[in-house]
């Protein structure tokens, strides 16, 4: 490997999850799961929970650090630590901060989480019940724009408008997730195939997106636990080293009533660029991608701004049996994704990110060395990450 | 009668958030204009250039001087969407809707949403003209709604 590494040697080491859930349907409370998949993190790892002093998390999460180390009895908390940025985009830029933080020494065991139970705090596709909007959303909400899918369609229709883009890439991203999720039992939609009739037959949640471009709402939780590689060498599993992360933004992407200048965009241009010079390495070295479903569309530009292939590729490029472990150059969510397996807020698909390079995926990617996450496309704030063996 | 008229007034059903001028006054200037069914956009005393949504300086050059200039309500669809879901309980019952984000040449393509008039099952084309239909509230902000322009009618005739 020619590319230095993120933090100067540091390793995710544990992973954890709850059991997944489909929205309000956890028989626990938010915070209890969170625990949960902590604990089953350290358990991974090797390390007493309490051994944990660190805690980064992202999009406003409600369970605090000190309630978390609190509740385990830790010895120490060294680091509390919250990523700006809303919906799934700073999943990756949590990783990010927490390698940045034990490079610096800050904390030894640093714990990246998510928790969430929709059933009890409420769902996130469902809009508002405030009587009045302000600036910004004045210039959205009145005019019916009120969840996520309607804040990202228009972006998506106008990069199919300048791409000469048809339905074909939505579909086949929706089905990659429903196929790979099949050889997963802790996947929420085992067991459900979908099948590009049933995708062409679903309603219209908004156009260009289907129900099935959008993504799943669930309760559970997930955590990975990172440390440097000097520690990790005495930890139970193989580490994965961190090669390179990134966050931000492009230009002028929060600019009110979507005149974001590049706004036919997954807003990942900036993140993908840093990202690639920090590894060392381009889109041809990748083996395996996790790319943050919240809509198809997203993961489509997503993945042409970070040079999977050119705009007008898209429909040639974006198929089914191309983003298939086995049969395909880019195997894309090989556990479901935000789709198929469980909406975490993305966070699962560093989870499943660290399989691959330990080798234990549900849809294994052979040999596979390098593996990329792409968090939150289209969101104010966007996040990538590069894992290596 | 317009198609606002058609729905009792408005375009979408009453109990949507209602807009309401920043509380720091940031874009008292825009709802101003809208009530007296004017389309105004924020531009660069030192610059000269255009600026949308509203914000406190300009982007560009970082003065504070900005003016709230008056526009031709005319643009060209940008991008759009058919909502089709119901997200808001206002709306259990009534898709779909047609939303278009506009872009108005006469203030160097700066953009703003807005509902389609008519049919919500038209079809909607990239670049269609449209002209501004000023949409008064009982009980709030007045909205600022698009329909297509009559064939004989260009933006490039006018501004």
């Amino acid at each position: 490997m020619t590319g230095r590494t993120a933090g100067s040697g540091v390793a995710v080491v544990g992973l954890g999850e709850t059991e997944y859930y489909r929205h309000g349907g956890s028989p626990h409370p938010e915070f209890r799961l969170v625990l949960d998949a902590v604990r089953a993190a350290a358990e991974d790892a090797g390390i007493d929970p309490r051994e944990i002093d660190g805690y980064c998390s992202f999009s406003d999460d409600r369970n605090a650090p000190t309630r978390i180390a609190t509740a385990l009895g830790a010895r120490d908390l060294a680091l509390s630590t919250m990523q700006w940025g809303g919906g799934g985009g700073g999943g990756a830029a949590a990783v990010a901060n927490a390698a940045a933080a034990l490079a610096a020494g800050y904390a030894r065991y640093v714990c990246v989480f998510r928790g969430l139970a929709q059933g009890q705090f409420g769902r996130f596709g469902t809009a508002s019940t405030s009587p009045h909007a302000e600036w910004p959303s004045s210039y959205e909400a009145p005019y019916g724009v009120l969840s996520a899918a309607q804040l990202f369609a228009m972006r998506v229709r106008r990069f199919m408008h300048d791409h000469g883009v048809t339905q074909e890439p939505l579909r086949a991203i929706a089905l990659a997730s429903y196929h790979h999720a099949q050889q997963n039992p802790r996947a929420v939609m085992y067991g459900r195939p979908l099948t590009p009739e049933l995708y062409d037959r679903s309603r219209w949640i908004v156009e260009p997106f289907h129900l099935f471009d959008c993504c799943q709402e669930n309760d559970g939780a997930a955590a990975v636990i990172l440390t440097t590689t000097n520690r990790a060498r005495h930890l139970r599993q193989r580490p994965a080293i961190l090669m390179a992360a990134a966050q931000g933004a492009d230009p002028r992407q929060s600019a009110a009533a979507h005149n974001a200048p590049d706004y036919a965009s997954a807003n990942t241009r900036n993140v993908a660029r840093r990202l690639y010079a920090m590894a060392g390495l381009g889109p041809r070295d990748i083996d395996v991608v996790q790319s943050y479903e919240n809509f198809t569309g997203g993961v489509m530009m997503s993945l042409v701004e970070h040079g999977f292939c050119e705009p007008e590729e898209c429909v040639e490029y974006m198929t089914l049996d191309n983003f298939s472990v086995g049969t395909g150059k880019c195997p894309l969510n090989t556990s479901g994704g935000n789709l198929a397996e469980c909406y975490m807020h993305g966070l699962g698909l560093v989870v499943e990110a660290v399989r691959q390079i330990r080798g234990n995926s549900p849809n294994q990617v052979p040999d596979a060395e390098t593996s990329m996450v792409c968090s939150g496309p289209m969101a104010e704030l966007v996040s990538s990450l590069i894992l290596r063996r | 009668m317009s198609e606002v008229d058609r729905r009792a007034g408005r375009y979408l059903p009453p109990g949507l958030p209602r807009p309401v001028p920043h509380r720091e006054g940031l874009d008292r200037e825009f709802w101003e204009g809208t009530r007296r069914h004017e389309l105004r956009v924020q531009h660069c005393a030192d610059c000269r250039g255009w600026q949308f949504g509203p914000e406190w300086i300009c982007h560009r050059c970082h003065s504070a001087d900005l003016c709230w200039e008056r526009v031709e309500p005319r643009g060209r669809v940008f991008s759009w969407e058919r909502c089709w879901h119901p997200v808001h309980e206002a709306l259990a019952g009534f898709g779909p809707y047609l939303v278009v984000l506009v872009e108005l040449p006469a203030a160097d393509g700066v953009r703003l949403v807005g509902n389609l008039l008519g049919d919500p099952l038209q079809e909607v084309v990239i670049g269609a003209e449209v002209e501004a239909v000023f949409e008064d509230q009982p009980d709030g902000e007045t909205l600022t709604q698009w329909r297509r322009t009559r064939a004989n009618e260009s933006i490039g005739d006018v501004g």
